[in-house]
């Protein structure tokens, strides 16, 4: 459980990286509201990412790894559905890859609300994944409400950024 | 020494590779935290002398004059000045730090017009028990509080507390209380508290505390702490270090537990944090996230949130351990959070299943439920008061504000104006509202408490960011 706990912690670390690297398309930029530590440089090394690792997948999704809701909302739309497919895609190539899906909401919500509207997406998209051909027993989901936000301003183009589901690699 | 090496190596291999959280889920916690400062100690009640008349006078104030009162908060008396724990230069120093709690507790809560120990004479030892008429009179003050501080052989300090009438020359109420050096602001608290009850006919409520949440760090980087401090702000202490997230604490009624929200196993999921043993265990075991944990008044039944699937309701459990937990609500939509009303019987609790988050009550069993807030905007965390005759509640209209209501969800009142104010909580009394106040961009949180008129509105001072609070029942 441990091992689990740095895992996640690593993988939504790069998640937020990768996020800043490749702007959602959904959403216009927000240059002000973006987290302020430097974009990370590619780790200096000759050997190339594993398939199933964070790193690997985060690449190869070029920012398909997060979908985006409206407030308050829980659906799956056309936009998502083609970011889910990739990911899918993926994870049916790489059949050893097991991922967690972080379930996000924007600050503007009650906390308690929060978790259980972050808990409603991250199975939203889970549950795509999985109708998609997924085996569920390599997903997981977890609901961080308002706790993780990506984009840290008060208006809406931060808040559009952070109400999310993002799907990491859990790396073993 | 060998076997036990050897042991000990192979109970580490065994702890990093398994999923159990038994051992893992005390690993946020702080490793110094001392029992009696978190939960309850009694406090003895004394007999205190006085001079024999007086008693029976009874003195009606109306409900609007007692806020007018001028009080008088003089220094208290010690009847030899000598070393305590409790203050580095002694009982005539505590005597009037003694005071000064008692009239910081008055005036910040906006109640009655008093005046403090260092804008008054200090009073002789005699004194307490025979007051100066003269002198007071003559500062037109129309209350008087005494008190003095005594250094007992066992160490403890006894602490007497009087309440004059001026005009009648005569004491309205006294009480003492023996308490151990570190608690000596409760002796306070139970002055204020006597005085204010006394002349509101109000039930007291200072001496109590508040769980909450200390946050520090940037807005996406933030560190949540489990904290627990006194009604007044005092006394603040960090139960958990830190390493994971924590939120929504709630003491239990009497004060040996706290049940609160952590991510300590990585997951969100409630645990019940022993004050008396220093560990914790989740309230449930499930698979599922935990979240939104609330006791009933008698402390059998914690509430919890629980999302299976995606779908979240709420539950209820025995708070002893052990039995088969209660499902009370059902349905697609999200049934969140949940306030018992005093007597057990009902249960306020938030649901979107309108389309938007919106006030319900049901019987504590889960019948009969139905929508109260029919106001505009939207209803959310609510709080059901612990005289009963409110619903404190956050009220969303585009802003978030502090909202009361009646139990049928009639005579909505607004209390609070900020960006964001949510997650009100009740002073044991019923007559008080904290609730949190997050600042716009910065994302910096501030707990608030105003009072039911929304006229004395406050901030509290704490060490740092500060959110979630909930204010416990009067200390025991």
């Amino acid at each position: 459980m441990n091992r689990l706990i740095i895992a996640v912690t690593l993988s939504s670390a790069l998640a937020l990286g990768a996020c800043k690297k490749e702007p959602p398309v959904v959403t216009p930029d927000a240059p002000q509201d973006t987290v302020t530590q430097p974009t990370p440089t590619p780790a200096p090394t000759s050997t190339a990412p594993q398939p199933g690792s964070q790193s690997h997948f985060s690449s190869a999704m070029a920012g398909a790894d997060t979908i985006y809701f409206d407030t308050d909302r829980y659906n799956i739309d056309n936009e998502d559905m083609i970011a889910l497919r990739r990911q899918a895609e993926y994870l049916l190539q790489y059949t050893g890859a097991r991922a967690t899906v972080e379930g996000h909401a924007d600050e503007r919500g009650t906390r308690d609300y929060n978790l259980a509207l972050g808990e409603r997406r991250a199975n939203a998209a889970k549950n795509y994944l999985v109708s998609l051909g997924v085996p569920e027993s390599r997903l997981r989901t977890v609901s961080y409400g308002e706790e993780r936000p990506v984009a840290t301003g008060s208006n809406e183009q931060a808040w559009a950024r952070n109400r999310r589901a993002v799907t990491v690699m859990i790396e073993r | 020494m060998i076997r036990f090496s050897l042991f000990a190596s192979l109970t580490g291999v065994a702890l990093s590779l398994s999923a159990t959280p038994a051992l893992a889920q005390n690993d946020d916690l702080m490793t110094d935290l001392d029992p009696a400062s978190i939960g309850a100690q009694d406090v003895e009640e004394t007999t205190v002398e006085g001079d024999g008349d007086g008693e029976g006078i009874s003195v009606t104030v109306t409900a609007d004059a007692w806020q007018d009162l001028g009080i008088a908060i003089a220094s208290f008396a010690t009847n030899r000045d000598v070393s305590t724990p409790a203050n580095s230069q002694g009982t005539a120093a505590l005597g009037l730090e003694l005071a000064r709690v008692v009239y910081s507790d008055l005036r910040f809560n906006g109640l009655f017009r008093p005046v403090g120990p260092d804008a008054l004479p200090r009073p002789s030892y005699p004194e307490i028990t025979d007051p100066a008429w003269n002198t007071w009179r003559g500062r037109s003050a129309e209350m008087l509080v005494h008190g003095y501080v005594r250094a007992n052989d066992d160490g403890r300090l006894t602490v007497g507390c009087y309440l004059y009438d001026v005009a009648l020359q005569s004491e309205l109420v006294r009480e003492g209380w023996v308490v151990n050096p570190s608690e000596w602001r409760r002796a306070a608290h139970k002055c204020a508290d006597l005085v204010y009850s006394r002349l509101s006919g109000e039930d007291p409520f200072f001496d109590s505390r508040i769980a909450y949440i200390a946050e520090t760090g940037p807005k996406d980087n933030r560190i949540k702490r489990l904290a627990i401090m006194d009604s007044d702000g005092a006394n603040h202490r960090f139960i958990t270090n830190g390493q994971s997230t924590a939120l929504t604490p709630r003491y239990s009624p009497d004060y040996s537990k706290i049940a609160y929200l952590s991510y300590v196993d990585g997951n969100p999921r409630i645990y019940v944090y022993d004050i008396g043993s220093g560990r914790q265990t989740l309230v449930t075991q499930s698979a599922n996230p935990t979240f939104a944990p609330r006791w009933s008044p008698d402390g059998r039944y914690i509430l919890y949130s629980m999302a299976v699937g995606g779908n979240t309701d709420i539950y209820r459990v025995s708070a002893a351990g052990g039995g088969t937990p209660q499902r009370l609500t059902s349905g697609p939509a999200i049934e969140v959070g949940g306030s018992y009303s005093p007597d057990g019987s009902q249960i306020v609790f938030e649901s979107d299943q309108s389309g938007a988050q919106q006030c319900y009550v049901m019987n504590s069993d889960g019948s009969n439920q139905r929508r109260i807030s029919f106001f505009g905007g939207r209803c959310a965390s609510p709080e059901w008061s612990p005289r009963g005759d409110q619903i404190a509640f956050t009220h969303i209209v585009g802003d978030f504000h502090i909202g009361v209501m009646n139990p049928q969800g009639r005579n909505m009142r607004t209390l609070t104006n900020g960006w964001q104010d949510e997650g009100p909580t009740w002073a044991p009394n019923g007559r008080i509202i904290q609730f949190f106040r997050t600042e716009r961009n910065s994302g910096d949180t501030s707990i608030w408490q105003v009072d039911l008129t929304g006229e004395n509105e406050r901030r509290l001072r704490t060490p740092v960011g500060a959110s979630d609070p909930a204010w416990g029942p009067v200390l025991p």
